[in-house]
């Protein structure tokens, strides 16, 4: 199989912003999503009844539908209702309302990871909820959550190839057109392939690396050595 | 007024259609499930084996489809295999392909968690009291596997559904695209049809993606993994 | 100093640290503690034996407020500390409590461990406080394990250190809560020993133990529970020699051969 190499040199430029706008949306995708999954965890720790409800409500919907509908949802069906949102906005807020969920989940069980007699043996010393939090649950959960937030973050940035659906212009739009208006299929595929491999690849490399670090939480307290 | 919008979910004739787009999509995720179960047990077994070549293989098929989004493998097909192989595919052939390949790989890495997991004394006591190799597998290690592996591959399989939303933009003649098309064609009669239309896909999913991932949080609780 | 273990004698002051009276405990409407009744002078070393799941460890659990009760009074240098109203937080720095599974913080080194407390909670000088680590670190034959983080050391070893992070705190009791039960055999003794040392140096300690001999060895006085109720309080060389109940020798029994 040749690959027209002049073509792909040429098509740089338009993958290079389509890779911009993919990794733009990715980033407000997942800052939101931390912002919202913080929030739901703080609902839920102030056990009011009513928050509790609404987010465990927001979390399996968000969890249990594709992101595509909810995009459309979002982008079509908002419209027809007088709420004209554009589509990189919209994008975002699909992101962040599925990603939200997700990180929230990823709080969760990075809390409750911190087991009771941990919480016990730091009253134990006088620490108050306020340092409790600072110096014994805060560090164990987050290095217990970590890699769920760092698999969540490279989950979003994948889910950013649907928002072509809604008319960004976007990698998977780039490519379809290039393919659309100049045959050169492989060229363009390849070069899809590509950039989302070097766009993703190295994140996963560095989760792997950091999953691998902060595992000192796991082996910490169990038993002899 | 929006009870005006609703009537385009109680036509008839639509109802009929959206159920043979459901049929499509259900046929699709039906047969990659299934498919990708079968030889994700065999690709799981062949990824316990000794020799390090094969695991990292296996290791790496696993990771084509965790770095590159679906779609993209979607796209890849579509166009690629459509211009390679000079065939007109079609748009669920292509989806159940690249389903039941990336099923394949996730169920394999499933299953060889569950099997890695096993405790040896287990092998090691139904040894020592003569069972052969397939009694060990039927009796002993294959049951504990199941319970190992069938949340995760329920939660396997809920992905799948949520992911087979993404065939419409291949052309498939789906749920969502018989949605489009009544939303079109009540353009002029109920403009708010793209909402009322969407929502019921939202709540579709949703409907199926739910009870499913109840069951594997059930399960795991039960069996306590 | 006599033999059969008993260590020093007249350890005991007359001064009154921690008051029980008709406590009572229920868990998931079942009755844990019936009216307990117990004082603990200054300087005393008792220890609370019975069969397991009979609330010793309840009991202790209740005295630093990891538990509520339902009835009676707990006081404390005689001011109660079982009104909603009480500063938990500054009466756990008095009281010192060692448990079953060390609970170290796996993410602090053993020296950053120990001075938590008393440099965040009881703010005093660093320097000071690492000093005063330092020398019970050595007591205890770990000071070359400063930096050390716990997924590193034995369980022995990682007990002797929560009882020094307790110790560092500066405590006026200290509580045990069976802290040889998660240990391999040969540990045992390493952590024991160190709890008599304290018990020579005249620390107030109360302690929920399985090990016999070492009650034996270092308490001034037994508390028997059996069946959420104190069966009997008797001087330990009493206790082991000639118990007052029938319980308690039957008790006793089992670990003879």
């Amino acid at each position: 199989m040749k690959l027209n190499w002049q073509f792909i040199l040429d098509s740089l430029p338009l993958y290079r912003d389509a890779a911009w706008i993919t990794l733009k949306l990715g980033f407000w995708g997942i800052l939101f999503s931390l912002a919202i999954g913080l929030i739901c965890i703080i609902a839920q720790y102030f056990r009011v009844k009513l928050l509790r409800s609404i987010v465990q409500v927001y979390i399996e919907l968000s969890r249990n539908t594709p992101l595509l509908i909810q995009l459309f949802f979002l982008y079509f069906g908002l419209t027809k209702l007088g709420i004209a949102l554009s589509e990189n906005t919209c994008a975002i807020i699909g992101l962040s309302f599925l990603g939200g969920s997700y990180m929230a989940e990823a709080f969760r069980s990075g809390l409750e990871a911190v087991s009771r007699s941990q919480i016990e043996s730091g009253l134990s010393i006088g620490l108050s909820r306020a340092q409790l939090v600072r110096y014994v649950i805060l560090p164990q959960a987050f290095s217990v959550g970590i890699p769920s937030i760092g698999a969540n973050c490279i989950f979003l940035l994948k889910e950013t190839s649907i928002v072509g659906a809604i008319a960004v212009v976007d990698l998977m739009n780039v490519t379809k057109d290039l393919i659309g208006m100049y045959y050169q299929t492989f060229e363009a595929l390849f070069m899809l392939v590509a950039v989302y491999l070097i766009m993703i690849l190295p994140l996963s490399i560095f989760l792997t690396w950091l999953e691998r670090k902060v595992r000192y939480a796991e082996f910490g307290n169990q038993g002899s050595v | 007024m929006q009870s005006l919008g609703i009537r385009v979910l109680f036509n008839v004739k639509n109802i009929r259609r959206l159920l043979e787009g459901l049929m499509v999509t259900a046929r699709i995720a039906f047969i990659s499930i299934l498919i990708g179960s079968l030889l994700g047990v065999v690709l799981g077994v062949i990824w316990t084996a000794k020799r390090k070549w094969i695991r990292s293989i296996c290791r790496i098929y696993l990771e084509m489809f965790r770095i590159i989004p679906i779609f993209v493998w979607l796209f890849v097909m579509y166009f690629g295999g459509t211009t390679a192989l000079n065939v007109d595919l079609s748009g669920e052939t292509v989806s159940i392909i690249v389903f039941t390949l990336w099923g394949t790989a996730e169920m394999g890495d499933i299953v060889r968690g569950a099997l890695k997991s096993l405790p040896q004394h287990q092998v090691e006591s139904g040894k020592a009291i003569g069972l052969g190799f397939w009694e060990l597998y039927r009796y002993i290690l294959i049951p504990q596997a199941v319970r190992r592996m069938l949340p995760g591959a329920i939660n396997l399989a809920t992905r799948m559904i949520k992911t087979t939303s993404l065939v419409v933009l291949i052309g498939v003649i789906d749920v969502i695209k018989v949605g489009q098309q009544i939303i079109e064609y009540s353009r002029i009669e109920i403009p708010t049809a793209s909402f009322w239309v969407y929502g019921f896909v939202f709540i579709l999913y949703f409907a199926v993606c739910y009870p499913l991932s109840k069951l594997s949080r059930m399960l795991e609780n039960k069996w306590n993994r | 100093m006599e033999q059969i273990g008993v260590l020093i004698v007249n350890r005991k002051t007359n001064e009154v640290l921690l008051e029980v009276e008709g406590l009572h405990k229920k868990y998931d409407g079942i009755t844990v503690l019936e009216d307990i009744n117990l004082s603990i002078n200054k300087g005393e070393v008792v220890v609370i034996l019975g069969p397991s799941g009979c609330g010793k460890s309840t009991l202790l659990r209740c005295l630093n407020g990891l538990e509520k009760i339902q009835g009676g009074d707990i006081r404390f240098h005689g001011k109660s500390i079982v009104s909603k109203d009480v500063n938990w937080q500054e009466i756990r720095q008095r009281i010192g409590m060692v448990f079953q599974n060390y609970e170290l913080f796996p993410h602090m080194t053993v020296i950053e461990n120990i001075i938590l407390g008393p440099v965040k909670v009881q703010k005093r000088n660093k320097s000071e406080v690492l000093e005063q680590a330092r020398q019970l670190l050595d007591r205890v034959g770990l000071l070359d394990r400063q930096n050390s983080y716990p997924r590193q050391l034995s369980g022995g070893q990682k007990q002797r250190i929560a009882i020094v992070r307790a110790l560092c705190m500066n405590p006026e009791i200290m509580l045990f809560d069976e802290v040889t039960a998660s240990l391999d055999p040969e540990m045992v003794r390493e952590v024991l020993d160190v709890i008599l040392g304290l018990a020579k140096q005249g620390i107030t300690m109360l302690i929920v133990t399985h090990e016999m001999s070492f009650a034996r060895a270092v308490a001034d006085r037994i508390v028997f529970i059996d069946e959420a109720k104190i069966c009997e309080i008797t001087d330990s060389h009493e206790f082991f020699t000639k118990p007052k109940t029938e319980r308690a020798q039957h008790f006793l029994n089992i670990f003879q051969y």
